[in-house]
């Protein structure tokens, strides 16, 4: 599987990482090289398989559904790297 | 009196019970043994000596009133990847700078209560991303070990590769570590220290910093098998914070070690005899096979299909999770942030700066087998191989108590020597891989020495949730080989 420089453009920006011009050439050549490795999983018969959900067979645990944490916004807010009254502050996204 | 530094656990506890040295001695002794090596190593990226003396005071508090637990005393180096309340946790990533967690990860909070004591944080691959320590934010950890008559820095493989050169260098006595791929026992191999990676679901992975989710695992990496299972017994807990942790009681696996051997099978997977495998790796293998003989056990060839599929699907699924993961690291929340014009230019240049290029590429691989119309051709196909491999070890398994096989195909390699080639350095964790991705317990145990004077090591794999077992087969392989030899002390 060859993917071109603009898929690796479109992939950058979905994943919100901006390339330069230099990185998108490299990662374009890099991305096919894995992407035509890994190919040769279409060898492998899965017709009627299951895809694999959880390595040991258990019941996914269930809890009441209430507060058990929480009371210290301050503690939650203190690593931000911009904050102001506990509040997380990013840049204007409503005009 | 021992060199302090030269005791495994189980003689440190010994020693400390007796009244022989204390716990301010004993931690005093790793702390001026990292201050004169790590320059060279760069195993530790955070040092926390002040801490390190003051709970070991405590310890040695507990210990006067007849409260040792069971790692009382005993200093740990603790991977980067565990969040530790009030001391800086960054995955040695960029993106995570000056994170200071303010909270403890279950396996720390397990260690600190059985009495353990923090030296401080081990270097690792970015979000453990690597098979070389080469990675990392911080700079490349040297392994102790190097070739006969060369004085070449070597990788110690990744990504626990500070624990490793920590704990071959004698700067802690064990160290936890993750494994994702074979992130514990490459590593282990590389460096001639036990490595062991448990049962997906035996330990809690709440507080530890997520690469792949259905994948990661914590264990122990340290110089002997008994050591290994004291630390397991720590570090394991069924815990309501993680819905993967399982609830099956903790057996005494150092009770489980006194076992015998004799009769059990081993399982040779003829499909890890793989083209190009080197003579001594064979060599090492085929020993490794008369030593479990000479134990009265009984080898047989087992066959695991799939083994070949295992890296390529292995390079689907971790990627989709760690692109989904790592979507947390924004700029907002913690750690590093670039401005942009707008919020998106804000993320997409927080991100840019802040991952290293592995990481990236990790991140934009998943990011496209994860997009519409990909999905089932990629990842849904790729967890369905992961089935036929987890159904491969499941019909093998019935007739087999546990399998050898070699730990990697190669001793540890020369800095620079693979990180031109994703690809090529994917391949070593060709033999680790597997485990991972049918969920099972895996351990390295060193086991020889390579032409060339380096540490290697075989890796035993077992059924889900019997590390008893592994860790009794392991000792046949360290009483085997006897005593090998240490690195030379070229760093101090």
């Amino acid at each position: 599987m060859q993917i071109n420089e603009a898929t690796v453009r479109k992939i950058a920006k979905l994943a919100r990482i901006k390339v330069t011009d230099q990185e998108a050439k490299s990662l374009e050549g890099e991305l096919s090289s894995i992407l035509s490795w890994v190919e040769q999983l279409n060898e492998v018969d899965t017709d009627g398989v299951e895809p694999l959900t959880s390595v040991v067979e258990t019941t996914m645990k269930k809890r009441e559904d209430v507060v058990t944490d929480g009371g210290y916004a301050q503690r939650v807010t203190k690593n931000a790297p911009l904050s102001e009254d506990n509040f997380f502050v990013v840049p204007k996204v409503v005009e | 009196m021992p060199d302090l530094l030269d005791l495994s656990i189980a003689e440190a506890r010994e020693g400390l019970d007796n009244g022989d040295f204390s716990a301010k001695e004993y931690t005093q002794s790793h702390l001026n043994e990292i201050e004169s090596a790590n320059k060279a190593l760069n195993a530790y990226i955070l040092e926390t000596p002040e801490k390190a003396l003051e709970m070991a005071a405590n310890s040695d508090e507990r210990m006067a009133k007849g409260e040792a637990g069971l790692l009382e005393g005993i200093p740990l180096g603790i991977k980067d990847l565990f969040c530790t309340d009030g001391v800086r946790t960054t995955a040695c990533s960029h993106i995570l700078d000056g994170f200071v967690p303010p909270y403890e990860s279950t396996v720390t909070e397990n260690l600190w209560n059985a009495g353990a004591v923090m030296l401080g944080k081990l270097n690792l691959d970015e979000f453990a991303m690597g098979s070389s320590n080469e990675t990392s934010h911080y700079g490349e950890v040297v392994n102790p070990w190097r070739r006969d008559g060369d004085d070449a820095k070597l990788v110690p493989g990744g990504s626990s590769g500070g624990s490793a050169s920590a704990v071959a260098a004698h700067l802690c006595v064990a160290a936890t570590a993750t494994d994702t791929g074979g992130s514990i026992r490459q590593p282990a191999a590389f460096t001639g220290t036990v490595g062991l990676k448990p049962t997906y679901g035996r330990v809690s992975r709440w507080g530890t910093i997520a690469f792949a989710s259905s994948l990661d695992q914590a264990g122990p990496i340290t110089r002997s098998v008994e050591d290994a299972a004291i630390m397991l017994q720590v570090m394991a807990s069924h815990d309501a914070k993680d819905t993967t942790s399982v609830d099956i009681a903790v057996p005494d696996y150092r009770k489980e070690l006194a076992g015998k051997v004799k009769g059990m099978t081993i399982g040779i997977p003829k499909e890890y005899r793989v083209d190009g495998m080197s003579e001594e790796i064979e060599a090492l293998w085929q020993q490794g096979i008369e030593w479990y003989k000479d134990a009265g056990a009984k080898i047989v060839e087992v066959s695991l299909p799939h083994t070949k599929y295992a890296l390529p699907a292995y390079y689907i699924v971790a990627p989709a999770e760690a692109s989904s993961n790592l979507a947390r690291y924004d700029g907002v929340k913690y750690g590093l942030r670039v401005e942009g014009d707008t919020i998106d230019g804000m993320y997409e240049n927080t991100r840019a700066e802040g991952f290293g290029d592995e990481v990236k590429r990790r991140i934009l691989m998943g990011t496209y087998v994860l997009s519409a119309g990909y999905y089932d051709a990629y990842y849904l196909k790729a967890q369905k191989v992961r089935t036929r491999i987890k159904q491969d070890f499941d019909e093998a398994f019935k007739n087999v108590d546990v399998m050898l096989t070699p730990t990697t195909p190669s001793p540890a390699f020369a800095m620079g020597e693979k990180s031109g080639d994703p690809l090529e350095m994917y391949l070593n964790d060709i033999f680790t891989v597997t485990v991972n991705m049918a969920g099972l317990p895996g351990i390295s145990v060193p086991a020889g020495m390579s032409s060339s004077g380096l540490p290697l090591g075989l890796q035993l794999i077992g059924k889900p949730f019997d590390e008893g077992t592994l860790l009794k087969a392991g000792q046949v392989i360290e009483q085997a080989a006897g005593e090998l030899p240490k690195p030379t002390k070229w760093w101090a």
